[in-house]
């Protein structure tokens, strides 16, 4: 197994959560501030999510040809759904009143939002981001049918020669590298819960 | 100064505030109470345009606002909530320090006044100025909350009922604490509050709304004194002491004193006596009929001879008919040196005693509320 095949996986997953992280905060951010673009926009970035992954990558790379860019295109869209969906929770989810005191101190929109409510949603979000990237390397497998590379390569290399241990060690350093992604990324939201409520020593990676 | 002119505000069909007209001076503790649902947090909140009025207009130092942004007006006037609403991921100095650093004011600054606002309430700045709301008492959140509020030494603070989470204890003190501090520092307080107490122990001014319209504006004693409609009358309540509704022996009265039949023996009675810890018994005839009173002196004097009870009734303690007016008898037990007076039903049967002590305590009830 060539460690090259790792990161290629996690260089989509990366750049794929990066993007989709850049363009589902402000959608996220768009859908609570406008209750009028908020059907559409979550209308939207659900319906990606009901394309088949591998019908969506084929269907970019009719547009943007064979390769990387074209899994990063797809993963992003795949990942704006629990990004966007989570934004919007948890700036919807912060505490009313304190909205009111922010509102009522005399913070501008823009000001509440970066200082009061980004923040104190930013659990919520976080989640999202989680459950994005978690996905991704998932669905980055599919990256190999659209000459993206990737861990998918061994599991369909593994498959046509029907080489079994191949099969299992990709799928091993898969499911490996999705619970590492999974806790690691738990263990940054535990500390962001403990910093929002307000914890004097927040200290990652434990939590009591 | 705060003015009000022809405000008027409606939910749909609802109208909230009808043709609301008022003038809070600089300088005065206002306080905004009425039932629920009467306009006070609306009118709160227009003050700084947390809520529009539909029609008239609201003048602060004889300036509309209308139609500037409210942001900048908001920034001079202080706002607590019942809530509290200290932002949880902010330390203490942090939420402090929150308008004035809006008003672009520097860390330095900014820093001089947390340490000034937390010495005038007894938070020493080392203690607490760094830690978060949450590791704070409830008490010490709101006072907190009220120092936020005076950080930018606005010449306005607004609070929406923001005792009402805290306990008696508690809400008392910051109750005094923040009375002190509107006196030291001259602010213009508006107040709503459900707590005719609370008003009448804050306000300089109480504005009491019903319906979306003001009932009385007047001063707290004034108010007392001349509640102008019943509905005022009854959130005064039991602070009211006016002589407007008379109170009556009953008022005073404490039922089910001890009585003892004629029939009875000088014995039995003395024993009774010794029982319940008094020194007298109230007489009364087969048909609990009042015959007199018997005590416990003239049984050690004459009980040898007499045997039964019946010679040794005494007619001398003074009786009343439940319905009289009670200040007679109240001056007549405070100056007469009598310990009690006997109060009759129109039929003549024992209804109650008023003693020294049945009197204090309805005076003590008065004063302080019936906490059974």
């Amino acid at each position: 197994m060539k460690i090259s095949l790792i990161w290629e996986h996690l260089y989509m997953v990366f750049w794929a959560v990066v993007f989709s992280l850049m363009a589902g905060l402000p959608l996220g951010v768009l859908t609570y501030f406008y209750p009028k673009a908020r059907k559409a926009i979550l209308w939207v970035v659900d319906l990606f999510q009901t394309i088949p992954s591998l019908a969506l990558l084929g269907i970019i790379m009719v547009f943007l040809g064979a390769g990387k860019v074209t899994v990063i295109t797809g993963l992003t869209l795949y990942s704006l759904l629990p990004i966007v969906r989570n934004t919007y929770l948890g700036l919807r989810e912060v505490d009313p009143a304190l909205k009111e005191a922010a509102r009522g101190m005399g913070m501008s929109r823009g000001y509440q939002l970066l200082h009061v409510e980004l923040p104190l949603a930013s659990p919520v979000i976080f989640t999202g981001i989680r459950i994005a990237a978690v996905n991704a390397v998932g669905t980055a497998v599919f990256a190999i049918f659209v000459g993206g590379g990737g861990l998918g390569s061994m599991l369909y290399n593994g498959i046509r020669i029907q080489n079994m241990s191949m099969i299992l060690k990709g799928t091993g350093v898969l499911m490996l590298m999705a619970i590492l992604f999974d806790f690691g990324m738990g263990r940054v939201e535990v500390f962001l819960n403990r910093k929002t409520a307000g914890k004097s020593r927040v200290s990652a990676g434990y939590a009591d | 100064m705060i003015q009000f002119e022809h405000v008027v505000k409606r939910y749909g069909k609802n109208t909230i505030l009808h043709d609301l007209n008022f003038t809070i001076p600089d300088g005065q503790f206002v306080v905004l109470i009425g039932p629920s649902g009467c306009g006070k947090t609306t009118s709160l909140k227009m003050i700084n345009r947390l809520i529009e009025p539909d029609e008239g207009r609201i003048l602060i130092d004889g300036e509309d606002y209308a139609g500037k942004n409210p942001v900048n007006l908001r920034r001079h006037i202080g706002y607590v909530i019942q809530q509290i609403g200290l932002f949880p991921n902010m330390t203490v100095a942090q939420n402090i320090s929150v308008v004035p650093r809006l008003l672009g004011q520097d860390k330095a600054a900014c820093d001089k006044k947390v340490h000034e606002l937390l010495e005038m309430v007894d938070l020493p700045y080392e203690q607490y100025a760094h830690k978060y709301p949450n590791e704070l008492s409830g008490g010490q959140q709101q006072r907190i909350g009220v120092l936020r509020a005076l950080a930018a030494s606005p010449p306005i603070v607004l609070m929406d009922e923001p005792f009402g989470a805290l306990d008696p204890m508690t809400r008392e003190v910051l109750q005094d604490e923040v009375k002190r501090l509107q006196r030291k520092l001259h602010k213009t307080i508006v107040f709503v509050t459900h707590d005719m107490g609370e008003a009448l122990k804050m306000a300089d001014i109480i504005i009491f709304m019903n319906g979306g319209q003001i009932e009385q504006m007047a001063p707290p004693e004034k108010m007392l004194e001349a509640p102008a409609s019943d509905l005022v009358r009854s959130f005064l309540g039991k602070h009211q002491l006016s002589d407007s509704n008379p109170l009556y022996v009953e008022d005073f009265m404490r039922t089910n004193p001890y009585t003892v039949d004629f029939h009875r023996g000088v014995l039995e009675c003395a024993e009774k006596m010794a029982r319940s810890g008094v020194d007298t018994l109230l007489v009364t005839d087969d048909d609990d009929h009042y015959l007199g009173t018997v005590s416990i002196r003239d049984i050690k004097l004459k009980g040898r001879e007499a045997g039964s009870i019946e010679p040794l009734i005494s007619t001398e303690v003074r009786t009343v008919c439940l319905g009289d007016d009670a200040q007679e008898s109240v001056n007549y037990l405070l100056t007469s040196g009598e310990s009690y007076v006997v109060v009759l039903r129109p039929d003549q049967t024992v209804a109650g005693i008023i003693t020294k002590n049945s009197m204090a305590k309805v005076v003590a009830n008065t004063l302080w509320g019936d906490d059974k």
